[in-house]
């Protein structure tokens, strides 16, 4: 993977196939450039058996092949800066997924497309799911919730009406430029 | 900043384009990119957008792009295939962002599927496009 945003739209892929209704995404950057990435999700979770697997590139729950690279990726990525990656996982209770990025580190990935991520997730997955992306930094805090943006819709125009991804891709930009601008590309 | 309140006037201006739409669904071309971790590390992403702002671009409401987990065959990513009410799926391999601008114009407008980016396609249907029985 080139980049985190990438990671991102690798890892929220668990949570659709999980059966969540909404992950919820949040990236935080404190100082020092360290930026923590959480993913929660209110998928059926794991249990203890496979939580203690994930971590391994041979855990999967594909059938077609044994091996599923998704998280030991992004861990690779994270330990490589000086952050690492935890999930955290019960059987009916969904599954938060941590992650933290040295970003000042010389290994660590550039930010990438967050925005062409949140457009694909929503996309790909217009009927039944929510997502929520959160930004915060000394800045201050901006969110985006595709739960209000179906309200603002109404019934009648779904999320992936062309118009309405470009306007959600335009304020994600919005908000990486004034939560992160300057430090994170 | 982008404003709730711009939300509002895209649903007054799309509205009537939508329910247009809803009333022929039997027409509906459906393209669905490999998404899965292989998918996304060969570029599948950008792949993506570019067959939704193509589509977009050229007003076709009848297409609809989503996306799907692996299907075993990593090497060819990033991989699409596409749906044609009556006609069989045509899976196309080692896409690019070009490449799936010209499948929108050649064989979604035009309905000549591009035979050089496919894997597999059933030759009987297609009996009268060249070169795919190989």
């Amino acid at each position: 993977m080139r980049d985190l945003s990438l990671h991102l739209t690798d890892l929220c892929q668990n949570s659709i196939q999980a059966g969540a209704q909404l992950v919820e995404v949040s990236l935080a950057l404190a100082d020092e450039g360290k930026l923590t990435l959480v993913i929660r999700d209110d998928g059926h979770g794991m249990d203890a058996d496979t939580l203690g697997r994930v971590h391994s590139p041979f855990t999967t729950h594909r059938t077609t092949r044994k091996v599923g690279m998704g998280i030991p990726l992004t861990e690779n990525n994270a330990v490589a800066t000086g952050g690492g990656l935890e999930v955290i996982s019960s059987p009916g209770k969904g599954t938060t997924l941590t992650a933290t990025f040295f970003t000042r580190h010389i290994d660590c990935p550039p930010l990438g497309d967050l925005a062409e991520t949140m457009a694909t997730l929503i996309l790909a997955n217009p009927e039944a799911m929510d997502f929520t992306l959160s930004l915060r930094s000394p800045k201050g805090e901006e969110r985006l919730d595709t739960r209000e943006i179906r309200q603002a819709l109404g019934e009648d125009v779904p999320l992936n009406t062309p118009e309405v991804v470009q306007w959600m891709i335009q304020a994600t930009q919005d908000m990486i430029q004034q939560i992160f601008g300057g430090e994170l590309q | 900043m982008k404003t709730m309140a711009e939300l509002e006037a895209i649903r007054k201006q799309t509205l009537d384009r939508i329910n247009l739409r809803k009333e022929d669904k039997e027409d509906e071309v459906r393209v669905v990119v490999g998404m899965a971790t292989c998918g996304i590390a060969a570029g599948a992403r950008p792949v993506m957008m570019a067959f939704l702002t193509e589509a977009t671009k050229r007003h076709l409401s009848n297409v609809t792009v989503s996306q799907t987990g692996c299907i075993g065959m990593c090497r060819y990513e990033p991989m699409a295939d596409v749906f044609v009410p009556g006609q069989n799926k045509v899976t196309y391999v080692n896409l690019d962002e070009g490449k799936a601008r010209r499948i929108i114009t050649e064989h979604i407008v035009n309905g000549n599927p591009v035979v050089e980016y496919m894997i597999a396609a059933d030759p009987k249907p297609m009996s009268d496009s060249k070169g795919d029985s190989k």
